[in-house]
C-alpha cells in the first residue's frame, strides 16, 4: 500500500474556522445588547433600529463569518461520516448554496427599506 | 469478583459474545492484569498480549469499563464490579482481546518516526543542548499502546486517512527534535484536512493515554507552526 501524504491544504481552513469563531463571539453578544436595549419593539422602533448604515454592515459581516464558520463546520461532518466522495460533494454544493443564498437574503431584506 | 469478556472466536463463524465470569481472587495490590491471566489459566481459549506486565511494552491494552487502558498497571481495586474488558475499539478484532493493530502501525510509518538528517556524521553524538532536549519531554515516552488512537472518534470514522493521536505526538517528537533536518518536509506530509485536521480537539487521547502524555497539545503545536509558516 503506497504511504499517505499531505495534500498541503486545511491550515487556511482551520484558520477560517477559529477566526470566525472569534468574530462571532464579539459580534454575536455585541447585537443581542444593542437589539435587548431597544426592548419592547414596535414596527417604527425596529425600523429606526436598523436604520444605521453601520448596523446594517455589521450584521451583513457577522452572517457572513456565521455562513463560513458553518461552511467549515458542515465540511467536517461530512468529511467524518460521509465516505462516498459522489455523495460528498453532492452535500457541499447543497450546503453551499443553502449558505450563500442566507447571506445574500439577508442583504436583500436589510436593504429592501433603505 | 465478576468479570464480562468479550469473546470472539472467528473460526467458529458466530457472532462476539460477552461472557460471565466468576474469579476469586484477592484484589489487593493485584492489577487486572493478573486477574485476566487466571480467569486464562481455568480457560485457556481466552487470548489476550502481554508481554512486560508493567506498562512499559504497551501490548495489553484493553477496553475496561469502556476506558482504553493497560491491564497490567491497572489495580483491580480501582474497577466497578461486573469488570467489563472488551478489545480496543476501532481495530479489526483478530480473537477475543486481540486486534489488528495494522492501521495504528500504517499511520506511524507514514510519518516517518526516524530521525532524517543527511549531514556527515560527527565522529560522537549529535549534541543537542538542554534546552532542546526538553522539547521532546512529553513526546518520546509514548509506547505506542494504541489506548489514545482507538478512543479518537477522528480515527474510528477515518482509520485510513486520519494519522491518530498516537502518530501526531510522534510527528511532533521528529519536528521538534533539534537534529531532525525534514521539519518542512514533515509538515508538508501532515499538512492535510484528513491527515491532521480531523483532529476537534476533543482530548479523548488525553484522556486514555497511560502514561500521561498530551497528544492534543503537540497536534496544536504542529497547527501553529503551520499557521507560523503560512501567514
Amino acid at each position: 500500500m503506497k504511504a499517505a501524504t499531505g495534500s498541503h491544504i486545511g491550515t487556511g481552513t482551520w484558520l477560517l474556522q477559529h477566526a470566525t469563531a472569534v468574530a462571532l463571539a464579539l459580534a454575536l453578544p455585541g447585537l443581542a445588547i444593542y437589539f435587548l436595549a431597544a426592548l419592547p419593539f414596535d414596527f417604527s422602533g425596529w425600523q429606526a433600529l436598523f436604520a444605521p448604515l453601520w448596523l446594517r454592515v455589521l450584521m451583513l459581516l457577522t452572517m457572513a463569518a456565521l455562513a463560513l464558520h458553518a461552511w467549515v463546520g458542515m465540511r467536517d461532518i461530512f468529511m467524518d461520516y460521509v465516505h462516498h466522495t459522489g455523495l460528498r460533494l453532492a452535500l457541499y454544493l447543497a450546503v453551499i448554496v443553502t449558505l450563500a443564498g442566507s447571506v445574500a437574503w439577508l442583504a436583500a431584506t436589510l436593504w429592501s427599506t433603505a | 469478583m465478576k468479570f464480562r469478556l468479550y469473546r470472539y472466536s472467528p473460526e467458529s463463524g458466530e457472532k462476539p459474545t460477552m461472557q460471565d465470569v466468576e474469579l476469586d481472587i484477592e484484589p489487593a495490590g493485584k492489577m487486572l492484569l493478573d486477574a485476566l491471566l487466571a480467569i486464562k489459566a481455568q480457560d485457556e481459549t481466552l487470548s489476550l498480549r502481554r508481554s512486560c506486565r508493567e506498562g512499559v511494552c504497551g501490548s495489553d491494552a484493553v477496553n475496561v469499563n469502556g476506558k482504553n487502558r493497560l491491564a497490567c498497571i491497572t489495580p483491580l481495586s480501582e474497577l466497578k464490579q461486573p469488570i467489563e474488558v472488551r478489545p480496543l475499539p476501532g481495530l479489526p478484532v483478530i480473537r477475543d482481546l486481540i486486534v489488528d493493530m495494522e492501521p495504528f502501525y500504517k499511520q506511524y510509518r507514514s510519518i516517518k518516526p526516524w530521525l532524517i538528517n543527511d549531514e556527515p556524521e560527527p565522529e560522537v553524538e549529535r549534541l543537542q543542548s538542554p534546552a532542546d532536549r526538553a522539547l521532546l519531554d512529553g513526546a518520546y515516552e509514548c509506547i505506542l499502546c494504541a489506548c489514545c488512537t482507538t478512543a479518537c472518534p477522528s480515527f474510528w470514522w477515518n482509520p485510513d486517512t486520519f494519522v491518530g493521536p498516537a502518530g501526531l505526538l510522534q510527528a511532533y517528537r521528529f519536528i521538534a527534535d533539534s537534529r531532525d533536518e525534514a521539519t518542512a518536509a514533515r509538515l508538508d506530509n501532515l499538512e492535510d484536512p484528513y491527515r491532521l485536521y480531523r483532529c476537534r480537539g476533543i482530548m479523548n487521547c488525553v484522556d486514555a493515554c497511560p502514561k500521561g502524555l498530551n497528544p492534543t497539545a503537540a497536534i496544536g503545536r504542529i497547527k501553529s507552526l503551520l499557521v507560523k509558516r503560512r501567514v
